[in-house]
């Protein structure tokens, strides 16, 4: 192969990516880019980042992370997947329990359709394959908060399997390259989610809220091709964001909408894969790359020191920032996997078998919820790229931020300025304002007309670069005004007559004859001194540049 | 549970468990091990409590066993009896979600909350156990 490549992946840590073939996988499922598969696309960097250890010393071993994720997306629907409870967040507990939710005798699951459609057409976004009939099986373990003992899940045959998450991290020395990759989906399957548990150690005693448990969840598990926590991170962001377009989830992390654990181990390349650990309770998108490269960085630690990684099932601790083991479970969890017997198989068609004389609430046709799709995030981008000629870092910041698409498009509807310059606008001061102080778009107090009409002036010339700055400050603090507005209150025009400008310059070429003498004797320094004496003699009403050009047209004369 | 699920369950450990015979063996020894036993009254919250019901159980093994003089070569196994019914969708409407309400006579509530003990379903530890004599 290539001689070794050295690059930084993750800055700040000692992560090393280098050339080295193929790596050996058994048994882990899919290999990553360096096998490559029209579907898998490639990366255009080398395809194993490695890690060395904090202080490396001389005839260290690389190390290779191989990171799998499993991820538990709550469905956005209106009722549960089995029962007619309401699905919400934020209701008073056990308010939203139906009997069946508190699994009383003589009540039995009835599939929600919302549910199903939500998995189908994630799984048609993924990529997947939709398996045409898909099972239902009991998932069975004792908790307080599984009143049933046993959730219903789909282990033996899932709703869709075998797809793709393409997403993209920014590499390079700022950051400001994007590179794709590709992270496998191993399956999506519909599951009941549990309520919660509160514990109360005081009365030693568990309290119950019933309120989450039958809710709809989508897991999907992705393959372990991703390496390390800010490649996990950027596989979730995408992940969210297509959710979020698709209506299927608001997989907002906070609210516990997106669940999601880390399968994690270390190896050296070339070598077979190491024991992994599961890392659970990672919440929070801030910490998700900082528990994983914890973990992968403990590992090393400890394989370094001649100690041995054991399969457990660890969790992460925010407050003191790393992973701790979870209470023994007693040994491996035998979960006894068994067929719901009270659910047929999960049949779904298209539009070549579609059943005749049925009634059409009862069939979910492929067909048709592909073509109903809504644009993917990916396609957003492109086209964004496409039409405005923006670098795709652009577009991926435009759909980052909750509202600011849309913020972005309305401007451009409304203004005459160039779209590079709406892009800068938006992204820069718009968005700088925003999260200096922690508002979300819809919070803004500029509004798209406004800052449209701002950058119509800018466009006309009729205020410089450094005064539009002025006005957007006045726009942001005072709300109600126009930036015409500001720009007659503050005095902000640009000088229009060109005549006034010409005896300006002359005036002050006159009174500073030394400064003159230096510009002629070829002192490139010299005549910004000139122009910053006219700038103050217009009161900052003229535009550099033009200034420039009038005296140096002045000074050849 | 009834004992066919019981007997699934059973079925699906039989590749793990020490003593308990795969399905190459058409006899069977039909013997449970004391470590089976164990194990599944961890898992499922039983007591076996005597030999007798050990007993019962490996007779129902033994009853269930008879499904292998049926000859099933060239047949689809089926998940279930139900597999040729439709599997209804209900329409995602909020129709129910009240049974809270009516279950609050529980003693022990504590404001809107279900109570359970502390912790997970504790299991006494082995030397704590009443001690029956496994064969």
């Amino acid at each position: 192969m290539a001689t070794p490549i050295l690059r930084w992946c993750c800055p700040g840590r000692r992560w090393v990516f280098a050339g080295i073939g193929s790596v050996s996988r058994h048994g882990r499922g899919v290999p990553t880019g360096s096998t490559s598969s029209g579907k898998r696309g490639q990366s255009s960097v080398a395809q194993q980042p490695l890690i060395t250890a904090q202080k490396p010393r001389k005839g260290e071993r690389e190390w290779a992370a191989v990171v799998g994720l499993e991820i538990h997306a709550q469905i956005a629907s209106n009722s549960k997947l089995f029962s007619g409870s309401q699905v919400d967040f934020a209701a008073p507990p056990n308010s939203l329990v139906s009997f069946f939710d508190a699994s009383l005798p003589g009540t039995l699951p009835v599939l929600n359709r919302r549910c199903v459609e939500a998995a189908v057409m994630t799984g048609l976004a993924l990529d997947c394959h939709i398996n045409r009939r898909s099972l239902f099986d009991r998932k069975h373990y004792f908790y307080a908060d599984l009143p049933a003992g046993y959730q219903i899940t789909q282990q033996r045959l899932p709703i869709a399997v075998n797809g793709s998450l393409v997403y993209s991290v920014c590499v390079g020395k700022r950051q400001s390259q994007m590179v794709t990759k590709t992270a496998g989906v191993k399956q999506i399957q519909l599951e009941q989610d549990s309520g919660k548990s509160l514990h109360d150690s005081l009365r030693s005693q568990t309290l119950v809220d019933l309120n989450r448990a039958g809710v709809g969840l989508l897991e999907v598990v992705l393959e372990p091709d991703m390496s390390c926590g800010e490649e996990a991170a950027a596989a979730i962001r995408e992940l969210q964001l297509i959710l979020q377009a698709l209506g299927t989830s608001q997989a907002n992390m906070a609210e516990g909408q997106l669940r999601v654990d880390a399968n994690i181990s270390v190896h050296n390349p070339g070598e077979p894969l190491g024991v992994r650990t599961e890392v659970k309770n990672l919440n929070s998108a801030r910490f998700l790359a900082k528990a994983i490269d914890y973990e992968i960085q403990r590992q090393i630690n400890e394989l370094e020191n001649g100690g041995k990684i054991l399969n457990e099932t660890r969790s992460f601790d925010y407050k003191l920032g790393c992973t701790v083991p979870m209470r023994d479970k007693e040994g491996k969890q035998d979960y006894r996997f068994m067929p719901e017997p009270n659910l047929p198989p999960l049949l779904l068609y298209d539009s070549g078998s579609l059943p005749t004389g049925t009634d059409p609430q009862q069939v979910i046709n492929i067909d048709q919820l592909r073509e109903q799709l809504p644009e993917l995030p990916r396609v957003t981008r492109e086209k964004l790229v496409q039409q405005y000629g923006m670098l795709p870092e652009h577009s991926f910041a435009l759909l980052n931020e909750v509202g600011l698409l849309e913020f972005f498009q309305n401007v451009i509807k409304e203004t005459r300025a160039e779209p590079k310059k709406v892009t800068s606008w938006v992204l820069n001061t718009f968005l700088g304002f925003l999260k200096q102080q922690n508002l979300a778009v819809s919070e803004s107090p500029v509004t798209p007309s406004a800052l449209a009409e701002l950058l119509d002036l800018l466009d006309r010339k009729a205020i410089s670069s450094s005064a539009a700055k002025q006005v957007f400050q006045e726009l942001w603090r005072s709300k109600g005004k126009t930036p015409a507005q500001i720009v007659a209150e503050k005095k902000l025009e640009l000088m229009q007559d060109a005549e006034v400008l010409e005896q300006l310059c002359r005036s002050t070429l006159e009174a500073h004859p030394q400064v003159v003498t230096d510009v002629k004797k070829g002192n490139p320094r010299a005549i910004n001194k000139l122009i910053g004496l006219v700038r103050r003699a217009t009161l900052g009403r003229a535009d550099p540049t033009v200034i420039k050009e009038v005296l140096e047209r002045q000074l050849s004369s | 549970m009834g004992t066919r699920a019981v007997c699934l369950g059973l079925r699906a450990l039989a590749g793990g468990c020490r003593g308990f015979t795969s399905k190459a063996d058409p006899q069977g020894s039909r013997r449970v091990t004391a470590e089976l036993i164990e194990h599944l009254e961890r898992l499922a919250l039983v007591d076996f409590g005597s030999q007798e019901a050990v007993a019962r159980l490996e007779r129902a093994i033994a009853f269930a066993d008879r499904l292998r003089a049926v000859d099933t070569d060239r047949v689809e196994p089926k998940e279930s009896v139900l597999e040729d019914r439709c599997l209804y969708l209900r329409s995602d409407n909020v129709v129910e979600g009240n049974c809270a309400e009516e279950l609050q006579n529980s003693h022990r509530g504590v404001k809107e909350y279900f109570v359970a003990p502390a912790g997970n379903i504790s299991w006494p530890k082995l030397d704590e156990k009443e001690p029956f004599s496994h064969r």
